[in-house]
């Protein structure tokens, strides 16, 4: 299926970009990090991060829909 | 409420609207760019944001200081974009008939903000270089 993914901080410098529009046999949020592992060397574990679907943290079991926005979410440095 | 925006931050009293009278303690939280961090000197910060889930998940922590620490009123608010030296990069107000409920919710708000607010905060040092804090990724010679 069609998905958005946004990065950001550190995952953006890494991916050299902000965001792609991606297509390809992963169902889960956790299938679709490790599909994109296998286009860029992202540099980060799944265990450092949380992913967002359509601007909702989210468990890494979550099924993605086509045409979700999701966000895989470095370790915040907010406040 | 909760505000994320680039401008300047309301004064704490902006945030929480005033003439409240059954409300006798107020504490406020101000978080300002510090002039260093881990032993490097800093002299400006560059906060970036997931603007749309930062919100919700603002609004979703102010939501629930004010469910744990009932009758505390409580807002925040947080700066994106670049910000000098001693500039509030973010703001929290509680203010509750006594003061044990302010502080506790106060605290708790800033706590909860510095996990799990998506927003990562990159700091330019005095000496040219700049980088991510505590990104969590995998840097040649870390040693840790």
């Amino acid at each position: 299926m069609k998905v958005t993914v946004r990065y950001f901080a550190a995952l953006r410098d890494a991916a050299g970009t902000a965001r792609e529009d991606v297509e390809g046999p992963f169902v889960t949020a956790a299938d679709l990090w490790a599909w994109l592992g296998s286009r860029h060397v992202l540099g980060m574990a799944s265990e450092s991060l949380r992913v967002s679907v359509n601007a909702a943290y989210v468990p890494w079991t979550t099924a993605l829909a086509a045409g979700d926005e999701v966000a895989f979410i470095p370790p915040v440095s907010g406040g | 409420m909760f505000l994320l925006q680039s401008e300047p931050l309301p004064a704490a009293g902006d945030l929480l609207p005033a003439g409240d009278h059954a409300c006798g303690g107020v504490v406020v939280f101000e978080g300002r760019v510090r002039d260093h961090h881990e032993g490097r000197a800093v002299v400006a910060l560059e906060y970036e944001a997931y603007e749309e889930l930062a919100r919700r998940e603002g609004e979703r922590i102010v939501a629930e200081a004010r469910a744990r620490f009932a009758p505390a009123r409580v807002a925040a608010a947080h700066r994106h974009g670049r910000l000098e030296l001693g500039e509030a990069a973010v703001v929290v107000v509680a203010a509750s008939p006594h003061r044990h409920e302010a502080f506790a919710a106060c605290r708790w708000v800033i706590d909860r903000i510095k996990d799990s607010l998506p927003v990562w905060k990159r700091e330019h040092y005095a000496d040219g270089t700049s980088a991510w804090v505590a990104c969590g990724c995998h840097h040649e010679g870390d040693t840790r």
